[in-house]
């Protein structure tokens, strides 16, 4: 019993801290004077990498979710007769909480492994301990554009993945199953509010954005520098970052949605 | 043994009383150690001795448990993130893999310590790259990347971007480890050739004893978290000091034992019968 409780103890004072270190990690990453000279150049090539190179998955599992969406909806509604609301279900479901969510679940095992395996990779081949003896900072020039990278591109990642699931339900329900074009694209646009429901789910993905690459960069820069430490490390990336998304969006909705 | 300690004003670094601890193991337990100006000095001692870690304290990446390091009138492990970083500019430090930035090609990698310190025009980072590059014959191969060069060319532009600044000291870590004899030669003398026509002074962390006491002008040899023996190189060869002798003579059996702690042998074999 007692050595039950030491051991709680202890892996409680590990854990947090493991958070301890995670968050003066991310604090002195993120904050402190931008580097005009080389920070812009820098963030452009993670934007790519970490976003540009995310599209495919998120445009074609998009499209895909869009498409099983309006086939689900439609077939529960007709039986009520009110397959005119698929628009509006489609929309909200998406707008709300699928598209922050997948699109985020899709970014963590893309770009959050790869961040993870990158920085770990360098950890182990010391470029990160080289850096620091020529005078760098690692944490501004190696972490910060990958943080910010994240957090930009995200939001949009999840907004294209909207647009095309969107597209997907329009194939399926107007174009196949033949629910009124009229009704459908009316119905969206009665039921969206703007400030309520995209602004809300682009809050949530600007979170989701962070968190990710919070902790994919956090995983790798403390990472074993071994291979297996590397592979544990890509592993935990994967895993912590699912798991805090869905966490955290039912907290996010409960405050943002939550009935008074 | 030599006494270094009486020449103290030639220094660029003192070392005094120096512990430091890894978890449970204790790496150094007060080390004192000093670095000539212009010298070679070389950290010799047996694998998982600490002599990497002690080049990171010199660094300042990792902070001692006691005792101090000066360089120059800096105490480095007392010195916040900002000045730490000002002192680096000082030292060039070689990885033991090169360390280069598999992103960038060999012309960009030396580049780099440029680009981030200095506001000269392109061609002038042009020419002192190039400079730099031919110093170790790698001028021609200043489009490759990283992934295409040998181990020993790998090391050798590694050592044109930590001499591009040129530093007062460069620390090189194993430089000797898994070069064939060709690329060996190569960076003993290239070591000894930049030591001196540059002014710098060298501290090399290796554990091979004839091509580091080809080149050394003094040796440390560390043991046990101390510091069992130092001198130059004629001196530790000849020394008398039982482990100092196991590691120059590469002996497999002394001080430090062939035999991993274990129980008594015959008792051993006779458990299992």
């Amino acid at each position: 019993m007692l050595n039950f409780l030491q051991r709680l103890g202890l892996n409680g004072l590990e854990t947090l801290t493991v958070l301890g270190r995670a968050g003066r990690f991310w604090w002195q990453a993120l904050w402190g004077l931008p580097d005009w000279r080389n920070g812009p150049r820098l963030l452009v090539r993670q934007l790519y990498f970490v976003g540009v190179y995310s599209l495919v998955i998120i445009i074609v599992s998009g499209i895909f979710i869009g498409m099983v969406l309006a086939l689900q909806g439609y077939t529960v509604l007709v039986r009520f007769g009110a397959d005119q609301a698929l628009g509006q279900l489609v929309s909200l479901a998406l707008i709300r909480e699928l598209g922050p969510v997948v699109a985020a679940l899709l970014f963590a095992g893309r770009a959050g492994s790869a961040l993870t395996a990158e920085i770990g990779l360098m950890k182990a081949t010391e470029q990160l301990a080289s850096m620091e003896m020529i005078g760098v900072d690692p944490l501004k020039r190696v972490i910060r554009p990958r943080l910010w990278a994240g957090m930009i591109s995200m939001p949009i990642l999840a907004q294209i993945f909207n647009m095309v699931a969107i597209w997907g339900a329009v194939a399926v329900g107007v174009d196949w199953l033949h629910v009124d074009t009229g009704s459908f694209w009316s119905n969206m646009q009665s039921a969206v509010e703007f400030r309520e429901d995209v602004v809300n789910g682009l809050i949530k993905s600007v979170v989701f954005g962070a968190v990710i690459t919070w902790i994919a960069v956090f995983q790798g820069y403390d990472a074993v520098p071994t291979s297996e430490g590397i592979s544990a490390a890509t592993t935990r990336t994967v895993v912590y970052s699912s798991l805090a998304i869905l966490g955290i969006d039912f907290l996010l909705t409960a405050v943002m949605f939550g009935v008074n | 043994m030599g006494d270094l300690q009486a020449t103290t004003g030639d220094n660029l670094i003192e070392v005094r009383d120096l512990h430091f601890q890894r978890g449970n193991r204790l790496i150094f337990d007060g080390v004192d150690i000093d670095i000539a100006r212009g010298k070679i000095t070389a950290i010799m001692g047996p694998s998982g001795t600490g002599k990497t870690t002690l080049l990171r304290l010199i660094g300042g990446q990792l902070r001692p448990e006691r005792g101090t390091i000066h360089l120059e009138g800096n105490n480095i492990p007392r010195l916040n993130r900002t000045e730490l970083f000002a002192v680096r500019r000082k030292m060039g430090m070689l990885f033991q893999s090169g360390a280069l930035f598999t992103d960038l090609n060999v012309y960009e990698n030396v580049a780099f310590p440029l680009r981030v310190h200095t506001q000269l025009t392109e061609e002038m980072i042009r020419d002192l790259v190039l400079i730099k590059l031919q110093a170790v014959g790698l001028r021609g191969a200043r489009d490759l990347m990283p992934s295409e060069l040998s181990g020993g060319m790998a090391r050798r532009a590694a050592l044109a971007r930590a001499i591009v600044l040129d530093p007062q000291l460069i620390m090189y870590d194993e430089p000797f480890v898994g070069q064939d004899p060709i690329s060996m030669g190569m960076l003993v003398q290239l070591i000894r050739l930049l030591n001196d026509s540059l002014g710098l002074t060298s501290i090399i962390v290796s554990h091979d004893v004839h091509e580091t006491a080809s080149i050394a002008d003094y040796i440390y040899v560390i043991a046990d978290g101390k510091v069992v023996g130092h001198g130059t190189p004629e001196q530790v060869m000849n020394t008398d000091e039982p482990r100092v002798r196991q590691f120059i003579r590469g002996l497999p059996d002394g001080p430090v034992p062939f035999h991993y702690p274990a129980v008594n042998y015959r008792d051993d074999l006779l458990l299992g019968a």
